[in-house]
């Protein structure tokens, strides 16, 4: 069954018709042509998918895209501001946090919210802390001390 | 998965209205959703009660809280109230899932989701429990990590919500919307059954029941509350045994306790015995032991989980050291 939506994707607004078994993730990757998030498990084992829905990161295979009919996403095409990488993505360069990159985008949208998040908290971040916060995404070519690296760079 | 119709409820009434035969309610998404791509849950019709304005997390005039049922999990969490007035159910959510399925998990969907046992969420296999009468393939299969207490000849399942389990300690009230805008109020434990003969049943719930709220009752000493969760990795997975306690001791007395088990059955379980033979003891770790083993004494674990039955005696020590 079909359904008009419309959604703010990294800033353009996007008038959409899908069917009502669409994903977010399906969404973007197959009506807009966004193939940054990625999929990987497809039942919010793995983070892959990560994006931030209204500001907020969530594994987006879940999401139906008829229920979040008037969000704003941000993909992992959307962190970069004009050309220029976030200071995330400079650090997970900088300290090769990554090898396939499979699991990068899903990374960088769930570590630019935690940052956010621990902000908003007052929390410290501090390895074991980015850890914890950061479980939601697996990398199976386990670049995990790099990815903590970087993120610990940037929340210095 | 199969094709549905989505609506959006106006208000719980119209929600309400709305449910019938083939119909489910959607929360966030992230266990329905997940049962959908595999098959388990073939709804017609989705009625969306994520968007309902049971969206607030308010102090009542009694001291206690109220946190709408479409609160997301991680704005519990990290509620300033829930924080300083129940640290077990800030902890106990804090421990389950991943931060992205927390910002998209609701309150209600938390206390509705589905078991993960293996057998459940594979349509290729019987399970009484989604398919009643078709059998149990757990009880002689794959089972370490399935019940030791409560279970049934139809089911050895588990309850998977860590929320669940601190709100059974802290005794919430389960606030319910049902047919004919009739209001409930379901205590916990008493939200969700053991299996007996009906493993298809989860709840106490009547088709068409909405939850809208859940109300803690004012516990000023569960100040000293905590949750510990015991899993087969640091993070990011379902509990093998979890423990939510709160200790009210004096003059090294216990004067009050509240201990529940996640983990172990397939409701979120209340140690009403350990709690009852821990009052008037001696806060320390010989009382703490024997109350672990009052409750524990019912245990029957199934050929491949006795190693659950210490281990949850332990960790309902720990616990209980770790808050004197």
């Amino acid at each position: 069954m079909e359904a008009e939506i419309t959604l703010r994707i990294n800033g353009d607004e996007h008038r959409v018709s899908v069917d009502t078994r669409t994903t977010l993730l399906d969404l973007l990757r197959e009506h807009v042509g966004l193939t940054g998030a990625k999929k990987g498990c497809d039942h919010g084992q793995c983070g892959s998918c990560t994006i931030l829905i209204d500001g907020r990161r969530a594994t987006s295979c879940l999401a139906l895209a008829v229920a979040h009919d008037g969000a704003e996403l941000t993909t992992v095409e959307g962190l970069a501001d004009d050309g220029e990488l976030s200071p995330l993505q400079a650090a997970f360069i900088e300290h090769d946090a990554f090898q396939c990159g499979y699991c990068t985008p899903g990374q960088l949208c769930s570590a630019t919210a935690v940052l956010a998040e621990a902000r908003a908290e007052d929390a410290t971040l501090d390895a074991d802390e980015i850890r914890e916060r950061m479980a939601g995404n697996i990398c199976r070519c386990g670049a995990y001390p790099n990815i903590v690296a970087a993120i610990a760079d940037v929340a210095s | 998965m199969r094709p549905f119709a989505y609506e959006r409820a106006a208000d719980a009434d119209a929600a309400v209205r709305a449910m019938g035969d083939g119909a489910r309610y959607l929360g966030g998404g992230t266990n329905l959703v997940d049962l959908m791509k595999l098959g388990v849950e073939t709804p017609e019709r989705l009625i969306d009660v994520a968007r309902l304005a049971h969206d607030a997390i308010e102090e009542t005039p009694e001291g206690g809280l109220r946190i709408g049922a479409a609160v997301r999990n991680s704005d519990v969490a990290t509620g300033a109230l829930v924080r300083e007035r129940y640290p077990v159910l800030a902890q106990a959510l804090l421990a389950g899932a991943s931060g992205q399925l927390r910002n998209l998990a609701t309150v209600g969907g938390n206390l509705l989701q589905r078991t993960r046992c293996s057998y459940f969420q594979d349509v290729s296999k019987p399970c009484n429990k989604r398919a009643p009468g078709s059998g149990c393939p757990a009880r002689e299969g794959e089972h370490r990590n399935l019940a030791i207490l409560g279970h049934s000849e139809a089911c050895v399942a588990t309850h998977p919500s860590d929320m669940a389990v601190a709100l059974t300690a802290l005794g919430a009230t389960v606030h319910v919307r049902g047919r004919g805008s009739t209001e409930r109020a379901i205590p916990m434990p008493g939200l969700h059954r053991l299996p007996d003969a009906e493993p298809q049943r989860d709840t106490v719930l009547e088709p068409g029941d909405l939850i809208t709220a859940v109300e803690l009752p004012p516990l000023p000493w569960a100040t000293r509350s905590a949750y510990r969760k015991v899993r087969e990795r640091a993070s990011f997975s379902f509990a093998v045994v979890s423990v939510a306690a709160a200790l009210d001791v004096s003059d090294g007395v216990v004067r009050d306790c509240r201990i529940a088990l996640g983990g172990v059955a397939h409701a979120p379980w209340r140690a009403a015995r350990a709690e009852e033979a821990l009052r008037g003891q001696p806060a320390g770790e010989d009382a703490f032991a024997a109350a672990a083993d009052a409750e524990l004494a019912a245990a029957q674990p199934l050929r491949d989980n006795g190693y659950k039955v210490p281990l949850a005696r332990n960790v309902i020590v720990r616990t209980l050291q770790e808050l004197v």
